[in-house]
């Protein structure tokens, strides 16, 4: 889950690392008030995506009404296919220096990584690749925790000056707040030395872990749920994963791999799946429901149904579908592959009920809906 | 030891659930060497045969102790559960369990590098050493799927990695084993890992890698690949995934040029793996590259 920049920012600040004075305005005359307090200022729009500067969500106002005028211009503004609601109107800094700093979970050591640069304010990913002798990372045992002796290692040769305790001293704070809120990855970019001597995270962004969501009840509502279409938002209430594409091809399937590999061979012949929809695991007792949330889709011009049982058995998945099938009667040509646990009695089923067999295999059922939709298309 | 073998001894963390219950008694038809269980609140008494211990601990002070533990635990109690075994002294731990928050299964993956403990999972539909034992949700005893023979699959999804021993079978050939390593994007065995115990194990005279767009496993193996006398074939889904996406699977995500179809492919084409374009095309590709091995 995302959390947009102030969200991430109350977590600092609670945890004791120094975040800019200011406030979230939800209209051009709050950003205006928040102003005159705060004199020169900076309106960022509040979307929990990067690159907000190069589409025009970031303005400097030195003036309250200037504030009010970058307000109008970014609330209601899209970026990224978000649409811009609020803004944080902050003091402004001058910057004397500006660094990179992060804590995030890597897959190749199994554990926390810290990371921290001079070359702040730059896209890290510019860092790792233009200069990166210049990107230092620590590994960090998450039994253990982070250790000042460590933190003052990962730190070694960097000219820093006064500031080597204090960044110590953030680095520290962050993989607590890190810890503690089960995040993924957390980062500030960039943390700066002000010309007045202090440190500042001017930016942060904070990625939780989706499966830490369940002990993390009071954070959860701080973050940005995640942009669903009305029929993805459905299949997430019911706890189906369902993810609408752009074809005209449904699929039904059940096992996240068993599924994309039905979408990339139904694109190797040529076609288009017009959604990812499996019901796999402990979802492969609703078949009947996501039958109805892939034909709930306009525009369906076929459909592949590719079961594959271990866990998930192929009659149970079958007679759900079945069921869904009889009662919504759709005017769909419909393409099975049946395979697994349970197999021969879905395969009965099928026979019994709707009168069809399935393919030998994938490949032959995708080949015929992908066919099957460009007969259509030749009719019309 | 990631193969396991039908004299290892396993146990079952939570064997009285109804999914503990129901597959401990098909490992145990099938040959998997099921010595225990565990379950706090149940200590003392028998259950599908065997006896229920208060803990891995105590299982492993009992009757010869264990080699092999599974978990068939929910996500919030997997980290105690594995800290258990791990301290208990299990050699292997298979970890089914998905949506395990990534800081428990740091902890826990800590402590076992710190023990020598070999985990699988999480998030692994499990494991089959075939016509011997097996571990987890897998249909060993179905023998449509099922046939003991020299190909040796490890995949990253349990009902594709199912098709592709299916789609073997039917081709005339068998398995020597198969390796679920689990939808992840922190696991304990890795592609390159599961490459390597298939690779030794004795019965294993060709591989096949079934992959995931998502993270840089594939990459990792296919630099093993390219030191092996074993052919290697290779299948990767979520060629026709949307960037930005998470596809079913945490650890099967597109995120810029990181964990493309296309790179993992190039780099097991670079290392002589020999890529397939569909999951159905694995029985020519046999049929062309092996002489012997039915």
């Amino acid at each position: 889950m995302n959390f947009e920049e102030h969200a991430s920012k109350a977590l600092l600040s609670v945890a004791g690392i120094n975040v800019p004075d200011g406030k979230v305005a939800r209209t051009p005359d709050e950003a205006f008030e928040v102003a005159s307090d705060l004199g020169r200022v900076v309106i960022k729009a509040q979307v929990p995506i990067g690159k907000r500067g190069k589409a025009g969500g970031i303005q400097l106002a030195n003036t309250p009404d200037e504030a009010r005028v970058h307000a109008t211009n970014i609330i209601g503004m899209m970026i990224g296919g978000f649409e811009v609601e609020c803004v944080l109107v902050e003091k402004q800094f001058n910057i004397a220096k500006e660094f990179y700093a992060a804590v995030l979970n890597d897959p190749i050591t199994k554990g926390p990584i810290v990371m921290f640069s001079t070359e702040g304010g730059m896209d890290i990913e510019e860092i790792a690749s233009s200069r990166p002798e210049r990107l230092k990372k620590l590994e960090v045992d998450i039994r253990k925790g982070c250790d000042e002796t460590s933190i003052l290692t990962l730190l070694r040769g960097l000219s820093l000056g006064d500031a080597k305790s204090s960044i110590a001293d953030i680095l520290l704070r962050l993989f607590s707040v890190y810890q503690e809120n089960d995040a993924e990855l957390l980062e500030i970019n960039p943390l700066v030395l002000t010309d007045q001597g202090k440190i500042i995270a001017l930016d942060c962004k904070f990625v939780m872990d989706d499966s830490g969501l369940k002990r993390q009840i009071e954070l959860v509502k701080q973050g940005t749920p995640e942009k669903l279409s009305r029929l993805e938002l459905k299949g997430d209430v019911n706890s189906i994963k369902y993810i609408e594409l752009e074809g005209n091809i449904g699929v039904l399937a059940n096992g996240a791999g068993l599924t994309m590999t039905t979408m990339d061979v139904i694109r190797h012949y040529g076609g288009k799946p017009a959604n990812f929809c499996e019901i796999g695991g402990e979802a492969y007792t609703k078949a009947k429901f996501a039958l109805e949330l892939v034909l709930e889709k306009p525009g369906i011009r076929s459909l592949v149904v590719n079961f594959c049982g271990a866990f998930a058995r192929c009659d149970v998945m079958m007679e759900g579908l079945l069921n869904a099938w009889e009662e919504l009667q759709p005017d769909l040509p419909v393409f099975f592959s049946i395979a697994g646990t349970g197999d021969q009695e879905a395969i009965a089923m099928l026979k019994d009920r709707l009168g069809i067999e399935p393919f030998v295999d994938m490949d032959a059922a995708s080949k015929a809906a992908v066919e099957a939709v460009e007969s259509i298309g030749e009719t019309l | 030891m990631r193969i396991v073998r039908s004299h290892h001894k396993v146990l079952v963390h939570g064997i009285t659930g109804k999914q503990g219950t129901f597959w401990t008694d098909l490992m145990k038809s099938y040959g998997t060497n099921i010595v225990g269980g565990v379950n706090p609140k149940k200590a003392g008494i028998f259950h599908c045969g065997v006896p229920v211990y208060a803990s891995a601990k105590e299982a492993m002070l009992s009757n010869g102790g264990f080699e092999v533990s599974i978990l068939f635990i929910p996500p919030l109690g997997v980290k105690d559960a594995a800290l258990d075994a791990i301290e208990a002294g299990a050699k292997n731990i298979c970890i089914l369990t998905e949506h395990i928050p990534v800081h428990d299964v740091m902890y826990f993956m800590s402590a076992a590098k710190e023990r020598g403990t070999v985990i699988t999972g999480p998030n692994t539909a499990g494991s089959v050493t075939v016509g011997e034992c097996f571990l987890g949700f897998m249909p060993a005893f179905n023998q449509r799927i099922f046939k003991k023979g020299s190909v040796g699959v490890m995949s990253r999804s349990g009902s594709l990695g199912t098709l592709m021993c299916q789609n073997i079978t039917n081709a005339g050939f068998g398995q020597s084993a198969f390796l679920g390593i689990g939808g992840d994007p922190i696991i304990g065995t890795t592609t390159r890992d599961a490459l390597e115990a298939l690779d030794a194990f004795e019965r294993t005279e060709s591989i096949v890698i079934v992959g995931e767009i998502g993270g840089s496993m594939e990459e990792e193996a296919a630099e093993y690949a390219s030191t092996m006398n074993k052919p290697v074939f290779a299948f990767i889904a979520g060629g026709a995934a949307p960037e930005g996406k998470k596809m079913g699977h945490a650890g099967a995500i597109v995120l810029g040029d990181k964990g493309t179809y296309k790179s993992k492919k190039t780099a097991l084409k670079n290392a002589g793996v020999m890529v397939l374009d569909t999951p159905s095309h694995i029985g020519d590709a046999l049929k062309q590259n092996l002489k012997r091995g039915r």
